[in-house]
């Protein structure tokens, strides 16, 4: 079996605030093999957005990754210096924002910031660089690219935004993208547009892809792995089948139970008891038990992941063998 | 198996006086230039009797004791510690009643311009309406000139005299509170408080001065002190000109101005001096009005 | 966009005849203005005849329609002091002030800018800190007492630069200036820094802190995420950004450093209108007190306009956005 593109081992990200340490990123790993669709998913504040951030490095202080290694095709990111890491970004690693509208400058034109990615990592002429532009918002389904080329980034719809977003993350072919929830911001229908595009594409130029986002449905319907994460680790790793199918922690039941639609027309809509905990006061242990109908005694110490063989999970009871 | 976390309370209170103090002494900077401001204030005060010398006493003047530079010794055996001016004042004591001018001066105006603009500012985010779009639009026409160029005016129409420099200073100064009062004040008017004070009835100036005007303190302590500094040194700078305080009632702007004639002739310290307290006492005030402004601004309180 | 341009000019007008009104209150109703239109050793014949003749003795509201009516036709009086129009008088000075003001404005940038991009990189450190406490001092320091050190220490003490005056000038591009000879340059320079050291305070604060909210942006984010190189991202993503509101500042500040010319003027003794106006109010020369502040005036209303201009002209959000 080839190494996968991607593998993260134990990585950890932590926010040194005035309000103490906030332990974002606490020993996540996973790895996404070449062509493969990989789908983290997580409430907000689980810590899956700074993951993908800490792949790439674009952790703000006062946050900063503590430990860990990120393996990209045999080099590890974290130990990477700086120039190097510039040189993979946009070109062998790309990454598409949630929301477009911020994450595209607004003085400056689409050309520009399309050119500009192209000659960051490339000796071409400007001309040649444009003609790319060109075709690459082309096949993002962009009608009169030229025209559009020259607008500025509030003259596009959200939907045209996010196709800008995903053209200029594909213009180096990366090997692997990070989709930071791309879809969140945008109409339903518009949603499935993107997401029926990134699936074609990735198929076609065998791009490992990391989908972040808390919408289970979507990446139910994407993904071909999942990861599920919680108050900053990972409780359950498997294939899409068998994590929506057969879940294991008893958070990932919860998510799945909590999708609205599966249950009988007038049922009361099923919710996980509690809230998400605050990060800076984790509960002692595993960090799901005050909210977990499984919980025991056990559940004070922080279980470690188990593996079989595909398959992981954290947690000391394991709803192995219970249907969805 | 709650997360609750019993806040203390902090220390000194959450009062806005209590975090514009605890703000200053969180800097070193701002504490040194706060008790400096405080040294030069007690100066001011006390001015009359820590002279030396009354510089506005002809008669204790002796034109023989002119030009002296710093240490000469006078014809009565006490020492000129910062030298003489031309008329044989001592500059030691010119500075100190000068500083007690250009400060009184200054928070004088100061004050008038904070009653003024403050006011004007409550009763525009109050009503509403017309009276607002007046106040703001006079407001805009003021901020759109330079300062030093409204003060020129009014003071080339009203002439010269204490009275007509403090209300050139706060015609000029007014707008400022009356915008930041104004912006505060509408963010408090949508709150309910304002509404339970409306419906048990309260008269309109109770609740403007009793209970909005405490809630928009902070831009008007922030800009309050900045004022004050910025009033200093306008009217150091009037003085300079000629168009200032008179010369009965000399700051240091106008000691100032009586140096520069013989600055070219080398004769440095009748300006020097006196610049170096204006210096001192307007960076002070400033330096806490930066540290007040970054202390008490709500955006930064997250 | 015209319709915005012609509303600006209405209301522009509107400020210009409150000025004017203003302005024709101050000096003419105020006190009793013959004692300062006519020489104070006349007669009471000649009193009588010049009230009249200058209209004195008519009502107030007809005497500001002639006075309105002769400013129209740029009859704004004739200097006392100089015998000659208040107007031709001002204009003949306009230049050296201007030229003044800009080099004052251009040194700012050069300075400011390049230290508040550094401070906001840096916020924090002691660089920072460094830089905002001079900052302070910088607008702290009492413009004209700066400028009596600035003489001190380059003019008496080191003898490098001359103290006073404005020197030869010459012809660039077909503008008299300074610039065009080295005797203009150096009487150039200290008056320069001393209009600019206030102005360069502001202009690093403003950067620093266009700066600081700009650089947590997500579009800062994902320009590092495309690989750009760091000084990309700051000096196009970021500067562009924050350039914008900065340059309609830096619009009002030339208006500023224009009337802060006049104590910079005096000091340096550079014939610019500053110096004029100090002298006229002085000398109750009041024709010309009237004329530099109506233009003054004038002035400050087109730059705000041209400002407000340029702002929805460099922010393609604006500009754009009359569909």
């Amino acid at each position: 079996m080839t190494a996968p593109t991607l593998s993260v081992e134990n990585l950890q990200t932590h926010f040194f605030t005035k309000a103490g340490v906030v332990r974002a990123v606490d020993g996540v790993s996973f790895r996404v093999d070449r062509g493969e669709v990989l789908g983290l998913v997580g409430e907000s504040g689980s810590g899956k957005s700074i993951t993908g951030f800490s792949i790439l490095g674009l952790v703000d202080p006062p946050g900063r990754v503590v430990g860990g290694r990120i393996l990209f095709q045999g080099e590890d990111l974290a130990a990477l210096p700086a120039e190097r890491l510039r040189q993979l970004r946009g070109n062998r690693i790309a990454m598409i924002f949630q929301d477009p509208m911020m994450t595209l400058n607004p003085v400056l034109r689409v050309e520009t910031q399309m050119v500009e990615t192209i000659q960051a990592h490339e000796r071409v002429s400007r001309a040649e660089a444009v003609a790319r532009c060109r075709d690459a918002l082309g096949r993002v389904g962009i009608p009169s690219p030229e025209e559009r080329l020259k607008a500025y980034p509030h003259q596009f719809s959200g939907g045209m935004r996010q196709r800008v977003a995903i053209a200029i993350a594909l213009l180096h072919k990366p090997d692997l993208i990070i989709a930071d929830e791309p879809t969140t911001a945008l109409d339903v229908t518009i949603q499935a547009q993107i997401l029926a595009q990134v699936q074609t594409l990735c198929r076609e130029t065998g791009t490992a892809l990391i989908w972040v986002s808390h919408d289970l449905a979507v990446v139910a319907a994407l993904a071909d792995r999942i990861c599920v994460m919680y108050a900053g680790k990972v409780v359950e790793t498997g294939t899409v089948d068998e994590v929506i199918d057969r879940p294991a922690h008893p958070y990932t039941i919860g998510l799945i139970g909590s999708v609205p639609g599966d249950r009988p027309r007038g049922a009361n809509l099923f919710q996980i008891p509690g809230m998400a905990p605050s990060p800076l006061s984790l509960p002692e242990g595993c960090a799901f038990r005050p909210r977990c109908g499984h919980a025991s005694e056990a559940c004070l110490a922080a279980p470690e992941t188990t593996s079989q063989g595909d398959r992981a999970f954290r947690c000391f009871h394991p709803q192995l063998g219970a249907q969805a | 198996m709650s997360d609750a976390v019993i806040a203390r309370k902090p220390l000194l209170g959450d009062g806005i006086l209590a975090q514009a103090l605890r703000g200053i002494l969180d800097s070193k900077a701002a504490t040194l230039a706060a008790i400096a401001c405080l040294v030069l204030v007690a100066v001011a005060i006390l001015a009359p009797w820590i002279a030396p010398q009354d510089p506005y006493d002809l008669a204790s003047l002796s034109i023989m004791d002119g030009r002296l530079p710093p240490g000469s010794e006078s014809m009565d055996g006490w020492t000129y510690w910062l030298g003489t001016d031309a008329q044989g004042r001592d500059m030691l004591s010119a500075m100190l009643y000068g500083l007690r001018t250009s400060l009184g001066v200054g928070v004088l105006s100061g004050l008038f311009a904070l009653a003024v603009g403050t006011t004007l500012g409550l009763v525009a985010a109050y009503f509403g309406g017309r009276i607002d779009t007046l106040v703001m639009r006079v407001v805009d026409l003021m901020l759109g000139f330079p300062t030093i160029l409204v003060a020129l005016m009014m003071l080339a129409v009203l002439g010269q005299g204490v009275g007509k420099v403090i209300l050139a200073l706060v015609v000029v100064q007014w707008a400022y509170f009356a915008r930041a009062v104004r912006a505060a004040a509408l963010v408090e008017r949508g709150k309910e408080y304002v509404e339970a004070a409306q419906c048990l009835g309260l008269s309109k100036a109770r609740i403007l001065f009793s209970h909005l005007l405490p809630n928009c303190l902070p831009p008007v302590i922030v800009i309050g002190t900045i004022q004050v500094a910025h009033a200093i040194a306008a009217e150091a700078t009037l003085s300079f000109l000629g168009i200032g305080l008179p010369i009965t009632e000399p700051s240091l702007g106008l000691l100032i101005a009586n140096g520069y004639q013989v600055l070219l002739a080398g004769l440095y310290w009748i300006s020097v001096f006196p610049g170096l307290l204006l210096l001192a006492l307007i960076f002070s005030i400033n330096i806490v009005g930066d540290r007040l402004r970054e202390a008490l601004n709500p955006r930064l309180q997250k | 966009m015209t319709v915005f341009i012609i509303r600006r000019l209405v209301q522009s007008g509107f400020v210009l005849l409150v000025t004017s009104i203003l302005v024709f209150l101050g000096v003419y109703a105020i006190g009793n203005p013959i004692e300062i239109l006519v020489p104070a050793d006349a007669s009471q014949a000649e009193i009588a005849q010049a009230v009249q003749s200058l209209g004195l003795d008519r009502p107030l509201w007809q005497q500001y329609l002639t006075f309105l009516g002769n400013a129209l036709h740029g009859d704004l009086g004739r200097s006392f002091v100089f015998n000659q129009p208040s107007i031709s008088l001002i204009f003949e000075r306009l230049p050296a002030t201007l030229e003044l003001a800009f080099i004052a404005l251009m040194l700012s940038l050069v300075v400011g800018i390049p230290l508040g991009v550094l401070s906001g990189l840096k916020a924090g450190s002691r660089f920072d800190r460094t830089v905002m406490t001079g900052s302070i001092l910088g607008f702290s320091l009492p413009n004209f007492w700066q400028g009596m050190m600035l003489i001190m220490i380059f003019s008496v003490m080191l003898g490098w630069l001359p103290s006073t005056g404005r020197g030869a000038t010459g012809e660039i591009l077909g503008l008299h200036t300074s610039l065009a000879t080295w005797d203009g340059f150096t009487h150039l320079i200290l008056p320069a820094i001393n209009l600019s050291l206030f102005n360069v305070s502001l202009i690093i604060r403003l950067t620093r802190s266009g700066m600081r909210e700009t650089l947590p942006l997500d579009f800062v984010k994902f320009a590092r995420a495309k690989g750009l190189t760091e000084r990309r991202v700051i000096f196009v993503h970021v500067l562009k950004t924050i350039l914008i509101p900065i340059v309609t500042v830096i619009g009002m500040e030339f208006g500023s450093l224009i009337a802060f010319a006049t104590v910079t003027e005096t000091i340096f003794a550079w014939p610019g209108v500053g110096k004029l106006i100090i002298d006229s109010i002085m000398r109750l020369d009041r024709p010309v007190i009237v004329a530099y502040l109506l233009i003054v005036v004038a002035m400050f209303i087109v730059i705000n306009l041209v400002v407000d201009i340029l702002y929805s002209v460099l922010d393609p959000r604006v500009r754009l956005s009359d569909a």
